[in-house]
C-alpha cells in the first residue's frame, strides 16, 4: 500500500467536501447557495440532540431498527468456508436500506422549512422510501425515473403512486437512472426556492455523500454492536453491493480504521466488463458528473457513456466520491459480478434461506460464493442484505421462463 | 489583460449601444454547416459569440440544447474539433469575441493544461463553464486567468448580495445574468426583475453585465438590452437549426440561411435599445 496513507480513514471529507481529489461542489450557480444553506443545516442537526432523538424514535418504531444480523447457517454449510452472516436491511419498512437516509434527509428538509421533496430512483428503492416518508410527514413528493425503469420496475411504481408521490417517466438518454438524475437536477434548478432534493446515494455535491454515508452508518454500527454480542469480537470481513454505494458505505465505514477487518464492495459487471457493465472503478476513470469529481465510464472525449446492469438500481455510469477514494488508497477492494453471477446467487439465497434478496444484494451474494471457500471456517463474514427481492420477481420470473422454454 | 471581449465592449460604450449575444452548438447538426453557421453570425449582427461544447449531461439545459448537443455529438463533434472550428473561424475574422461555454468533464479529460493553451492558440477568449461555482476556481478559473482568457461567470436571482462579492470575484470580459431560476429555454424573462438585478450586480462590479436565459423574440431582446449591456439568445437559434434540417437531421440548404435571419431579426431588436447606463 501507498505510504500517504491518512491516520484514518474516517475523517473525510475535508471542509471543501473533498476525499482526496474526490468530492466537491460542481454545480450551476442557482444551486450553490441552497448547497451552502444545506451545509449549514445539516452541521446544525448533526450538532443537536434533539434532533438525532428525534431519528431515534422514527428509526425504531416506524423504520424497524435495529435490523438483525442473521447467521446463514445453510448458506454457510453449503459454501464451506467462512461463517456467514446477512445484515438484514431488507427488513427495513419500505425493503430496502435505502428509508434510513431519507428518514435523515426528510427531517432536514423539515427543519429548513421545504415543503416540496424531489428525488431520482433507479430500481425505486428510493423513490418508494422518500413517497413514503412524505406521505408521513405530509409533504409534496415528486420522483424521476427513467422511462426504461418505469417499465421493468413495475411494482414500485405503482408503490409510489399509491403513497401519493407523482412519478415523472425520464425519455432523456438512455432512460435510466443517470438521466433521472439529470432531469432531478433541472427540477431543482427551476423550483429551488421551495424544493429539497433527496438524493439516494453517497454521491452528488457536497454534503450529499457525507451525509447520506453518515444516516446510512447506522448498519455498519449496529453490525460491530451485534457481532460483538454474537461472536465476542469484530467481523473479519464485509461485503456489500455498489452503484453509487449508499448501503456499501453505511456498513464499511464504521470499520474503516479496523485494521484487521478485510473490506469489499461489489460493482455490477453487467454483461462482463469488456462489454456493456456498470462497474465505473473497474472500467472507468475520474471525472466530473452530477456535482462530484469521482470514477465515471466515459469515452475518451470526457462523453459519459451508459451504463448496463440486470438490476436496475446499479445501472449507474458512477459511483460516489468515497468509495473512489477507499479505492485509490487501497483500504476497499472493489470487485464485480455479471449479471448471470447475480441471477444465479438470487436463486441461491432464495433457495437455501428461504430470503429473496434484491438484484442489487445479489451481486454481493455472488462474490460471497468465490470468498467465502476460501476463508477457514471461524472467519466471520458479513454480507449486507441491502434489499429485498419483491420488486424483482416478475423480471426474474420472465427472464427464468423464457429460459425453460 | 485586454481580450477581444474587452475591446468590444469598449466598442459598444462609444456607439452607445448593448452587445448581441449569441449562442449556437459546435458541430450542429455537422462539422462543416457549424461553422457556416459561426462565419455568417457576426454578419448577421451578433457582437459576441458563445459556442456551446457539447456534453452528453449539460444538467442546466432544456430539452433543445441537450437535443443540439446529442445531434452535434452523433455528428462526431468533439472538444479537439470544436477547437479546429474556433481556428477555421480566426481565419477570416480576428475582432469578434468567441466564448466556449459548456460542462467540466470534457475539458478535465482533455487536460485543463492543454486545453487552455489550445484554446488560446485557436482564438478562443473566454469561458463559461455551468458547473464550476466560485468553490472550484483552482480547476480552471485561476489557470484560465493565468493563461490569459476570460473566464465569465453566470450570477443568478439566487445570488445575493452576500454572495455576489465571491462570485465575481474572479470574474472578468462580462458577467452573465441568468435571468430566471430553470434550465435554458424553459421560461420568458421578466425586463423588470431583470433590470433590477442588473443595477443590483453593477452596484459590485464595473464589468458589463449580459442577460441569457428566456429571450427569444427581437421584443423581448429589446427590452433587457435597454437595461444590460448585453442579451443573449441561445435556445430560439438552436430551435432555428433544428426546424430546419431534413427527416434524418442532416443540413438543408435553408439550415443557416434561416439561422442568419433570426440573428438579424434578433440584433435589430437589440439595437433598438438605448444603451444600458453604466
Amino acid at each position: 500500500m501507498n505510504q500517504n496513507l491518512p491516520n484514518s480513514f474516517r475523517s473525510g471529507p475535508d471542509e471543501r467536501g473533498h476525499f482526496g481529489i474526490f468530492g466537491g461542489r460542481f454545480v450551476a450557480e442557482t444551486l450553490m447557495p441552497l448547497i451552502l444553506d444545506l451545509e449549514k443545516a445539516y452541521a446544525d442537526a448533526k450538532a443537536d440532540p434533539a434532533f438525532q432523538a428525534e431519528m431515534n424514535v422514527y428509526l425504531k418504531d416506524y423504520v424497524g431498527r435495529p435490523s438483525p444480523l442473521y447467521f446463514a447457517e445453510r448458506l454457510t454449510e453449503h459454501l464451506g468456508g467462512a461463517k456467514i452472516y446477512l445484515k438484514r436491511e431488507e427488513l427495513n419498512h419500505t425493503g430496502s436500506h435505502k428509508v434510513n437516509n431519507v428518514l435523515g434527509q426528510i427531517m432536514v428538509a423539515r427543519r429548513m422549512g421545504k415543503k416540496r421533496i424531489i428525488a431520482e430512483t433507479g430500481a425505486g428503492q428510493h423513490g418508494v422510501a422518500t413517497a413514503t416518508l412524505c406521505a408521513r410527514f405530509g409533504l409534496e413528493c415528486v420522483v424521476y425515473m427513467g422511462a426504461v425503469d418505469v417499465e421493468r420496475q413495475q411494482p414500485n411504481v405503482i408503490r409510489m403512486e399509491m403513497l401519493g408521490a407523482k412519478v415523472v417517466p425520464v425519455q432523456s438518454g438512455a432512460r435510466t437512472l443517470k438521466d433521472a438524475m439529470n432531469d432531478a437536477l433541472r427540477d431543482w434548478v427551476t423550483n429551488v426556492h421551495n424544493t429539497f432534493y433527496c438524493i439516494g446515494t453517497v454521491a452528488g455535491p457536497h454534503p450529499y455523500p457525507m451525509m447520506v454515508r453518515d444516516f446510512q452508518s447506522i448498519i455498519g454500527h449496529e453490525t460491530r454492536k451485534q457481532m460483538q454480542e454474537a461472536e465476542g469480537r469484530l467481523p473479519d470481513s464485509l461485503i456489500a453491493c455498489i452503484g453509487g454505494g449508499s448501503n456499501a458505505m453505511g456498513l464499511f465505514h464504521p470499520f474503516l480504521d479496523d485494521p484487521s477487518v478485510e473490506i469489499f464492495g461489489v460493482e455490477a459487471a453487467g454483461h462482463g466488463l469488456t462489454q456493456l457493465h456498470a462497474a465505473s472503478l473497474a472500467g472507468g476513470r475520474p471525472g466530473v458528473l452530477h456535482g462530484n469529481r469521482t470514477y465515471l465510464l466515459m469515452d475518451a472525449d470526457g462523453q459519459i457513456e451508459e451504463a448496463h446492469s440486470i438490476s436496475a438500481g446499479l445501472d449507474y455510469p458512477g459511483i460516489g466520491p468515497e468509495h473512489a477514494w477507499l479505492h485509490e488508497t487501497g483500504r476497499v477492494k472493489y470487485l464485480s459480478a455479471t449479471d448471470e453471477e447475480a441471477l444465479a446467487a438470487f436463486q441461491l439465497l432464495s433457495r437455501l434461506e428461504g430470503i429473496i434478496p434484491a438484484l442489487e444484494s445479489a451481486h454481493a451474494i455472488a462474490k460471497l460464493s468465490e470468498l467465502a471457500p476460501q476463508r477457514p471456517k471461524d472467519h466471520l463474514m458479513v454480507v449486507n442484505l441491502s434489499g429485498r427481492g419483491d420488486k424483482d420477481v416478475p423480471q426474474v420470473g420472465d427472464i427464468l421462463k423464457a429460459r425453460q422454454k | 489583460m485586454s481580450t477581444r471581449i474587452d475591446a468590444r465592449f469598449a466598442e459598444l460604450k462609444q456607439q452607445g449601444r448593448s452587445a448581441f449575444v449569441t449562442f449556437v452548438m459546435a458541430g450542429d447538426p455537422d462539422a462543416k454547416t457549424s461553422l457556416d453557421i459561426l462565419k455568417a453570425l457576426p454578419k448577421a449582427g451578433a457582437d459576441v459569440i458563445e459556442i456551446g461544447m457539447p456534453f452528453t449531461d449539460p444538467m442546466a439545459d432544456g430539452p433543445s440544447i441537450q437535443a443540439a448537443g446529442l445531434r452535434a455529438l452523433k455528428g462526431g463533434m468533439t472538444l479537439r474539433k470544436t477547437l479546429a472550428m474556433v481556428r477555421d473561424f480566426r481565419k477570416d475574422d480576428n475582432t469578434t469575441p468567441i466564448v466556449l461555454m459548456g460542462y467540466y468533464n470534457p475539458i478535465y479529460i482533455y487536460g485543463v493544461e492543454s486545453f487552455l493553451a489550445d484554446a488560446k492558440t485557436a482564438g478562443v477568449d473566454g469561458l463559461i463553464i455551468v458547473d464550476l461555482p466560485p468553490e472550484e476556481d483552482t480547476e480552471l478559473c485561476i489557470p484560465a486567468m493565468k493563461a490569459g482568457l476570460n473566464f465569465i461567470r453566470l450570477a443568478t436571482p439566487t445570488t445575493d448580495d452576500k454572495r455576489l462579492p465571491a462570485v465575481l470575484a474572479n470574474t472578468s470580459g462580462f458577467v452573465y445574468y441568468v435571468s430566471i431560476t430553470g434550465i435554458t429555454g424553459a421560461a420568458t424573462a421578466d425586463s423588470n426583475a431583470v433590470a433590477e438585478a442588473v443595477a443590483r450586480i453593477k452596484r459590485h462590479t464595473k464589468l458589463p453585465v449580459c442577460v441569457g436565459f428566456g429571450i427569444r423574440t427581437p421584443e423581448t431582446a429589446r427590452a433587457i438590452a435597454e437595461n444590460a449591456n448585453g442579451a443573449v439568445v441561445g435556445t430560439a437559434i438552436v430551435d432555428v437549426v433544428r426546424a430546419n434540417l431534413d427527416a434524418e437531421g442532416r443540413a438543408t440548404p435553408k439550415t443557416v440561411s434561416a439561422v442568419a435571419d433570426l440573428v438579424s431579426a434578433l440584433a435589430q431588436g437589440v439595437r433598438g435599445a438605448k444603451q444600458a447606463a453604466e
